[in-house]
């Protein structure tokens, strides 16, 4: 006679053969069956998971070391007093990229959402903004971002510029804001065009205007859904900075680059990973929270 | 009859997954007894000769991609024009190989001074003989001796410099990984940091956009810029070869201690000797020297 | 007259959704428009708000044609107020937000004024406990009180309601329909497309049958749930019977 345990896990064949829960309610008698079957199941996944790692963390520090090669591997990745050595120089480095990406950011995001709003727009009479938006996303999008920087980097300003307007701090920043710009904006469109166009139906039968619609109910959906994507575009952009290097700024990057010239070391490489990946990481669990916290606060229950 | 899912099988049957992963790990890291980062002996030289190269019978030599006026003329190194191409070409007649036997390839500038195995005998591009490079790579003793030199446009704050303390406030530019970045930075020390980039290419942009007001690099170079590809630029000034307290000198560069670059000295000793290599520096190099000298202080 | 509609065609494509559709609806009528799916009681009100552009006819509103292609149709869509039968509220604004959206927006009232409007309308409506939720933690027929409340901040003139019940459970249609009574009780003009024989019985002043893009036949409710002319409409009510709902 087959039990049905409720609650069914993705392990066949728990069944019959266990005893009935009730006779392992536990002394105080507060949970339930659905309960007790969780929490078993909890603790096994959690041991499983954890010998499984213990196991191949202690096979990796045990056995990758008597490979015949890792001391020059470490050695030329790893080396402590080249990390001691460099790590301040690539700190100091990494406030032009910090730089760089605070101006940037901002303006990204208004000139993408613009260029999204501008491939939207529906009345007739708008139709050259629908091109021109169309225009700018195929020629961004499709030109390499290098190409783009040293263009405007050094294109611009070697059209008889001078300083300070024709910094490459100035023209990287442009080249990087346009660039960026072309794929954020289709990030936008995509959430754009997921909002329901029964919610555009809803805001215009109240008598809001097409620009009020956008504004304040289409938009505000929009950006909500394309969080994630909107994420993966910025985190690539703080990387992308580094290709301002090419038109001259010693940024984090090159200054690796160049110790590791000096010190023919890759040691410095492994220093800025950790520099990004300490930005990085932090940033991303932060938007995480913040959507988690919207949708915590504005939906009903979630299916489980 | 019902299957009762056993915690402790589930376990096991992981676990002994793992312990074959860990046994492969170890096997694959067991064999190939001894580990220090000697030459490749694949080609083994035939009995005799103390002169191994990687290829049997052939010299293989290398350069940058593309390579550089008047160091190689039209990127054709094979002809033999350009005054590094006359010199490995010397050096390898010296060596006995000629004419097919000599095979160029090309790689960039950093990848051959990395450490490890290398594609090629020996390199040249304008390598200056560093300790530190030393460390990882091996150089033949040096076959020309350069010193740095700036290069401007008209108007340049740089003009007119006696001394490297006139050019404190001077914007430079500078190719990455090169002694005359780490010239600027340590000898001249500006008052603000110099822009670097991926090579001459992006430094002569620069120049030309008004974003730098000079370049440093090696003479010989500063003249190629200055007399073919920047309308309006000359070289404004070089510094003693001694300049900073050491002088730079160019050196073919070899994968570590590898044995063949006992025998390039020797090459290189007899064409001194012979007064070749200077006749070669004489016909690629000679118009390239008439710079106003800039003193350290 | 509030609200005439003179031969309202609507094509979709070579398909022909309303095929000549007039009416005249006085100040404080009811209509409610009854008919199969597909009849086009839909896209009839949203013709009549202006959402579809109608290809032939005319529409009038206090005598002054608002059919006329080219009309800025912000300040009529605040005239005649929809409300949809999948609610259509903003997800991410709360009760009282999205009722207080469109005075802050077309009212230009100003937003502590506007909320506390809303408020009270949404309090009016049975929901003052839930003010401050979000439409996802309402169930069906608050979210559409809540969308009539939205409809009703912005002090419409006409109020369109299509198929308003048709996504609710049996249970939650109740509360919806009280508040349609109430409406029709302060005098609110009103065109309603609807399953709900029953209600329309009970609320509307006239009843037209909408069959294959034409009103066939219209009348007082009584006389054509009892005593419908046309064959048509005997064998849609003799449907509709039969399933139960009248």
């Amino acid at each position: 006679m087959n039990d049905l345990v409720p609650g069914a896990s993705d392990h066949p064949g728990t069944s019959a053969s266990t005893p009935p829960s009730n006779e392992r309610m536990s002394p105080d008698g507060e949970l339930t069956r659905r309960q007790l079957f969780e929490r078993r199941q909890r603790r096994r996944s959690i041991a499983i998971a954890a010998t499984s790692t213990i196991v191949v963390i202690a096979a990796l520090v045990i056995l990758v070391p008597k490979t015949p090669g890792w001391y020059k591997v470490r050695r030329s990745f790893f080396d402590g007093d080249v990390f001691g050595e460099t790590f301040p120089l690539l700190l100091e480095a990494f406030v032009k990229n910090l730089q760089i990406f605070a101006w940037c950011t901002p303006v990204i995001l208004v000139w993408g959402m613009f260029i999204a709003i501008c491939r939207n727009v529906r009345t007739p009479a708008l139709f050259p903004l629908r091109l021109f938006a169309a225009a700018y996303t195929d020629i961004f999008r499709g030109v390499p971002v290098i190409l783009t920087i040293l263009l405007i980097g050094f294109g611009v300003p070697g059209l008889g510029l001078t300083r300070p307007y024709n910094s490459p701090y100035l023209w990287g920043s442009v080249a990087l804001i346009l660039a960026y710009s072309a794929y954020v904006a289709e990030v936008f469109r995509a959430g754009i065009e997921s909002v329901h166009e029964s919610q555009r139906a809803g805001a215009r039968s109240l008598g809001l205007s097409s620009t009020q619609t956008m504004r304040h109910v289409i938009l505000p959906q929009a950006v909500r859904r394309v969080i994630p994507p909107l994420m993966n575009d910025l985190v690539s952009l703080q990387k992308d900075v580094a290709l301002v290097s090419l038109i001259g700024p010693i940024e984090i990057l090159r200054r690796a680059g160049i110790e590791k010239s000096k010190f023919a070391n890759f040691t410095p490489y492994v220093g800025a990973a950790i520099i990004f990946l300490v930005l990085t990481i932090p940033e991303t669990r932060f938007v995480d929270w913040l959507v988690a916290r919207e949708r915590r606060r504005t939906s009903g229950t979630t299916v489980r | 009859m019902t299957r009762r899912l056993n915690n402790r099988r589930l376990s096991g049957r992981h676990l002994a997954g793992v312990a074959t992963l860990a046994l492969v790990l170890a096997a694959c890291g067991g064999d190939d007894g001894d580990s220090s980062g000697d030459s490749p002996t694949e080609t083994a030289a035939p009995a005799g000769d103390d002169c191994p190269t990687i290829a049997d019978g052939v010299l293989t030599i290398a350069t940058g991609e593309p390579a550089y006026s008047p160091w190689v003329e039209n990127d054709a190194p094979e002809s033999g024009e350009g005054f590094e191409a006359a010199v490995a070409l010397a050096v390898a007649e010296e060596l006995g190989y000629t004419g097919e036997s000599v095979v160029w390839v090309r790689t960039t500038f950093d990848e051959a001074i990395q450490p490890g195995a290398k594609s090629f005998d020996f390199n040249l591009q304008q390598y200056s003989i560093t300790p530190e490079r030393a460390e990882t790579i091996s150089f033949s003793d040096p076959y020309y001796t350069t010193n740095q030199a700036i290069v401007a446009l008209e108007g340049s704050p740089a003009i007119g410099a006696a001394t490297s303390a006139d050019l404190v406030d001077v914007k430079f530019g500078a190719q990455a990984g090169t002694t005359s970045l780490s010239f600027i930075t340590d000898v001249i020390k500006p008052s603000n940091e110099p822009f670097v980039y991926d090579d001459n290419a992006g430094a002569k942009a620069a120049l030309e956009a008004g974003q730098i007001d000079a370049i440093v690099v090696d003479l010989p170079t500063a003249f190629y810029i200055a007399a073919v590809e920047i309308d309006g630029a000359s070289v404004i000034g070089q510094f003693p070869a001694d300049a900073g307290g050491t002088t730079d000198e160019f050196g073919l560069v070899f994968e570590k201690d590898n044995p063949l670059v006992g025998c390039v000295n020797a090459a290189l000793a007899s064409l001194k000797e012979s007064g070749e290599l200077a006749s070669i520096e004489q016909q690629w190099l000679s118009d390239k020297t008439g710079a106003p000298v800039i003193t350290v202080g | 007259m509030k609200l005439v509609l003179e031969g309202v065609q609507k094509r979709f494509g070579d398909r022909t959704v309303l095929a000549g559709v007039s009416l005249e609806v006085a100040e404080r009528e009811v209509i409610a428009f009854v008919g199969s799916s597909g009849s086009g009681k839909s896209t009839l009100l949203r013709c009549v708000n202006l959402l579809e552009p109608i290809d032939d006819g005319r529409i009038l509103l206090d005598g002054d044609d608002i059919s006329v292609p080219g009309l800025a149709p912000d300040p009529i869509r605040r005239r005649i107020g929809m409300v949809f039968q999948s609610f259509n509220l903003f997800p991410h604004l709360s009760v009282v937000d999205n009722v207080a959206l469109g005075p802050r927006k077309v009212l230009k009232v100003d937003k502590r004024t506007a909320r506390e409007r809303a408020r009270e309308l949404v309090a009016r409506l049975g929901l003052a406990d839930r003010a401050d939720a979000f439409p996802d933690q309402l169930s069906g027929g608050q979210q559409q009180r809540v969308a009539i409340a939205r409809s009703l901040a912005v002090e419409p003139e006409v109020m369109l309601l299509d198929e308003i019940t048709s996504a609710l459970d049996p249970e939650l249609v109740g509360e919806v329909l009280d508040v349609v009574r109430e409406l029709k009780s302060n005098g609110m003009t009103m065109i309603l497309a609807t399953h709900e024989m029953a209600f329309a019985r009970e609320i509307a002043d006239r009843v037209c049958f909408l069959h294959e893009g034409r009103i066939l036949e219209q009348g007082a409710p009584e006389q054509l749930f009892t005593s419908p002319r046309e064959p048509r409409t005997q064998q849609f009510l003799q449907r509709v019977i039969d399933s139960g709902r009248l």
